[in-house]
């Protein structure tokens, strides 16, 4: 098969200086699936984007069928019959999935007015043709996530798309949903569309791929057929040292329950439950991990504890108060620290220093104010300490945050919520999107704390993080929990699945063990 | 030595060097768009252009009337940056000007107090009513959700016509021609600081308010929440700081200096209330503040900056044949290179690239 796309000496450089592709290479055959591998931040989107059209290229070459091409938008890729599908869906809630399929060629009737019945009936036809199981007549913001994302793969079908780039697919998905997304996949590559898969889940590349291009730090490292390498070679060339995955970790020895949360609720604003009277423990010297599809109350969860939220009903007793009316400040007084799902729009002030975001939640203490100015020599040894201990890098810490990669903006987010030693921590995505390295030392981070006797809930989207890190764990299906287990190595993900799912629960009396005196 | 001044600009931040060089191309494009203005209308375009640039150092007077200009502009730059640091879009500064220069009158005709004591206790209260006026905007943006941008234009109305009413109906004095107060005793004006000129020791004020202003800023735990509300108010919360308090301190703070403007204005330039409408230089705060980057200590050089090239523009205007819209003109200009982020922006990539380039 001749190589439908080729992609030369690929150099892009973002306006904040840092090189998201340096000269990379990248060839994909017509009719295979192509997985582009690398840790995050590896560049992997980046070329997909220049592909695309989202981003150009500050240097390189981009040739297409053969043809030297060079997209300055979504819609010139679009029309050559490459079609992408983002990690976050760009999809118009309130329509229908007809809607939002056709959505920029709509059928028309009397010219201007779309031709519902027509879309309706084109959606249907071409979900029939890719044994695509959806229904074009409900509006979108009651179907799952998986189903946007089908609707997403038939968007870029309808627009006549040959080449489908997939970005992290299967981030979002439950293993059954993922598994799905595979039989439909391999059915689009029958039927001879070129498929890229953008991921950093090496089994699943072993499963689905024909080959395999592995990036790191902004170069291309090769491409192999998938067959000939095996998962730790490409984890090697992936992270570019070996053994990298091992994680240090004894057994947890649980003590007393510090934080104990009960019947806890939270409404939105038509009173529905989003935290449906919740209840357990979370103790001393543990690391309890929360694992759902996202959306089913975690993040409820998370910010009636850290109190940026205030819960409707029920109660958190720490340290023999209720913290559940309380202010921020209060309750990170009492020792809790708390990492924030998105860093960028709350853990960091991006154009502030390095040393101005370890600063946040220590600024108001005597040690750091001299009078009525602050000590700002003190200060400044303190952060360098800071920036030292948690390996952060930078030329200096009076650099602004925005210059930093993922991995070392998540880590000044850490370096500030673990210096004070707290009791409690509130861990909420600490890994997502930053390398392996990074994600690593944060883990090693929250299980040195733990043996250290603070007690940790790890809240994250990744499966293999929370089976990896967490002792005990439960799973949320919409505001409620639906199991508790007290020890997570005897729980594989396909069990968890089909309870994020709501296809099983617990009973009452098992959900129950989760709250200890 | 060329070398050593390449290598220290070399050293500065990226972003710093661009800033400089953004700057210095905003104000090369108006001086040379000034150029073809005044070439294309003027019959006397050289003279029109030396009193428009050397206008203002033509005598004693004239470099006076700058600093005397430039001290409202000083203390209104500092008013506009403190809340925009906050990134609180307050626009009441020219409404604290006014009902704070009110009570200064209004302090200094109705108490009976010896002179210096009188002139401080007046420049105090007309602070502190300038501080009321911003105050309540930030008091509606926090109880009801009411936009301080849109509020506190509204403020300016009332405290315009506030201050009319209470000049025209108890402190006007009828004897004299257009709508003016009685006279100050002559004991609370500020006293004059250089002879030949109306510098005034409203000077003096203003540099002590620069310096607390710029420590409070950057060097206060006050200055670091605002500065953190003001990155990313998200964030702020996040991390346990009022930002609440922020939202109404900086926004005190910010009247209070406006206020102070007008009151230093009011007894250091005249020596009865005379305004006659919102003083033109009421809303240039903003216009300061942005060319300054919101930063305490480049406020004064943007003031200065600004009051330059109007008095020159003023001089040109009386003395040739172009007239003073010609500046408003350039000025406009010069503001909007500064405060559009995409100017120069594809020159800046290339700074970046070249800099990714060599630390490969």
């Amino acid at each position: 098969m001749p190589d439908i796309i080729t992609m030369k000496q690929m150099y892009k450089v973002y306006p904040n200086g840092i090189v998201a592709n340096d000269y990379v290479d990248f060839s994909v055959k017509e009719g295979e699936i192509h997985a582009l591998v690398g840790e995050n931040g590896a560049g992997k989107t980046t070329l997909m984007k220049i592909l695309f059209g989202i981003e150009q290229a500050t240097t390189g070459e981009l040739y297409h069928n053969g043809q030297l091409v060079s997209f300055q938008n979504p819609q010139e890729a679009i029309k050559a019959g490459i079609g992408m599908v983002h990690q976050h869906f760009m999809q118009v809630g309130s329509m229908t999935v007809a809607e939002n399929v056709v959505l920029g060629s709509e059928p028309k009737k009397y010219r201007f007015l779309l031709d519902r019945k027509k879309a309706i009936d084109d959606t249907a036809e071409i979900a029939e043709k890719y044994k695509f199981k959806i229904d074009p007549a409900m509006r979108l913001d009651e179907c799952s996530v998986g189903t946007r994302q089908k609707i997403e793969i038939l968007k870029a079908l309808f627009h006549g798309a040959k080449v489908i780039i997939l970005d992290e697919p299967t981030a979002v998905l439950t293993p059954q949903e993922t598994e799905e997304l595979f039989r439909e996949l391999k059915g689009l590559k029958e039927r001879g569309h070129t498929i890229i898969f953008i991921s950093h889940k090496l089994n699943e590349v072993k499963e689905i791929s024909d080959r395999v291009t592995v990036m790191r730090s902004a170069k291309q490292t090769g491409t192999y057929d998938t067959e000939s390498i095996s998962k730790e070679e490409i984890s090697n060339l992936m992270v570019g040292r070996e053994g990298l995955w091992e994680l240090t970790k004894g057994k947890a020895t649980p003590n007393e329950s510090i934080i104990t949360v009960n019947n806890l609720s939270v409404m939105d604003e038509q009173r529905r439950y989003l935290l449906d009277h919740i209840s357990f423990s979370m103790r001393k010297g543990e690391i309890l991990g929360v694992v759902g599809v996202e959306g089913n109350g975690q993040r409820e969860l998370v910010d009636v504890l850290t109190g940026l939220n205030k819960a409707s009903g029920g109660s958190i007793m720490f340290k023999g108060e209720d913290i559940s009316k309380q202010s921020i400040h209060h309750i990170r007084e009492m020792g809790l620290s708390h990492i924030p799902e998105d860093r960028m729009t709350m853990g960091v002030a991006t154009e502030a220093s390095i040393t101005d975001n370890l600063l946040s939640i220590y600024f108001d203490k005597e040690s750091f104010n001299n009078g009525v100015l602050l000590d700002q020599s003190s200060i400044d040894a303190w952060a360098k300490d800071r920036v030292k201990e948690y390996a952060i890098k930078t030329k200096s810490p009076n650099a602004q945050v925005r210059s930093l990669s993922g991995g070392n903006i998540q880590k000044v987010v850490v370096a500030r919520e673990f210096s004070n030693n707290p009791d409690v921590v509130i861990a909420d995505q600490p890994t997502r999107g930053i390398d392996v390295g990074a994600a690593q030392f944060i883990h090693n981070k929250l299980i040195e704390l733990r043996d250290q006797g603070a007690s940790i809930l790890l809240v994250s989207a990744d499966l293999s993080e929370v089976l990896d890190v967490s002792d005990s764990l439960f799973v949320m299906y919409e505001g409620k929990i639906v199991a508790y287990f007290d020890d997570v190595t005897n729980v594989s993900a396909m069990e968890l699945g089909r309870f994020m799912l709501g296809i099983e629960a617990q009973d009452e009396e098992q959900i129950k063990r989760g709250i200890y005196a | 030595m060329l070398k050593l001044i390449k290598q220290r600009w070399l050293d500065q931040p990226l972003d710093n060097r661009f800033e400089s060089i953004r700057f210095s191309m905003a104000i090369v494009i108006s001086l040379i768009v000034t150029l073809v203005l005044v070439l294309l209308v003027s019959n006397e375009p050289l003279f029109a252009l030396q009193q428009l640039f050397l206008g203002p150092l033509a005598s004693i007077r004239k470099f006076g009337n700058v600093i005397e200009s430039m001290i409202p502009l000083t203390f209104l730059g500092l008013s506009v940056a403190i809340m925009f640091s906050a990134r609180q879009f307050n626009l009441g500064s020219s409404g604290a000007l006014f009902l704070g220069g009110t009570v200064t009158a209004v302090v200094v005709l109705t108490l009976p107090l010896p002179g210096f004591v009188l002139s401080v206790v007046a420049i105090l209260l007309g602070a502190f009513t300038g501080g009321l006026v911003t105050l309540i905007p930030a008091f509606i943006k926090l109880r009801f959700g009411a936009s301080e941008l849109v509020s506190s234009l509204m403020m300016n109305f009332i405290a315009l016509n506030l201050g009319f009413f209470i000049i025209l109906n108890y402190y006007r004095d009828p004897q004299a021609g257009s709508l003016a107060s009685f006279e100050f005793p002559s004991s609370s004006l500020l006293v004059q600081l250089i002879p030949g000129t109306r510098i005034h020791t409203g000077l003096l004020l203003l540099f002590i308010m620069i310096v607390l202003i710029y420590l409070f800023i950057q060097k206060t735990k006050w200055g670091y929440a605002l500065r953190m509300t003001g990155f990313n108010k998200s964030f702020a919360t996040y991390s346990g700081i009022s930002t609440g308090a922020v939202i109404l301190y900086s926004q005190f703070l910010g009247g209070i200096l406006a206020g102070m403007a007008g009151s230093v204005e009011m007894l250091g330039m005249y020596d009865r209330f005379r305004w006659q409408a919102m003083p033109t230089y009421a809303f240039d705060g903003v216009i300061v503040a942005v060319l300054a980057k919101n930063k305490p200590q480049y406020i004064p050089l943007a003031a200065f900056v600004l009051s330059y090239i109007r008095i020159g523009a003023d001089t040109m205007s009386v003395n040739s044949d172009v007239s003073f819209q010609v500046i408003a003109i350039i000025q406009g200009l010069i503001i909007i290179m500064i405060a559009a982020n995409a100017f120069l922006a594809k020159y800046r990539q290339r700074l970046v690239v070249q800099e990714a380039i060599t630390n490969d």
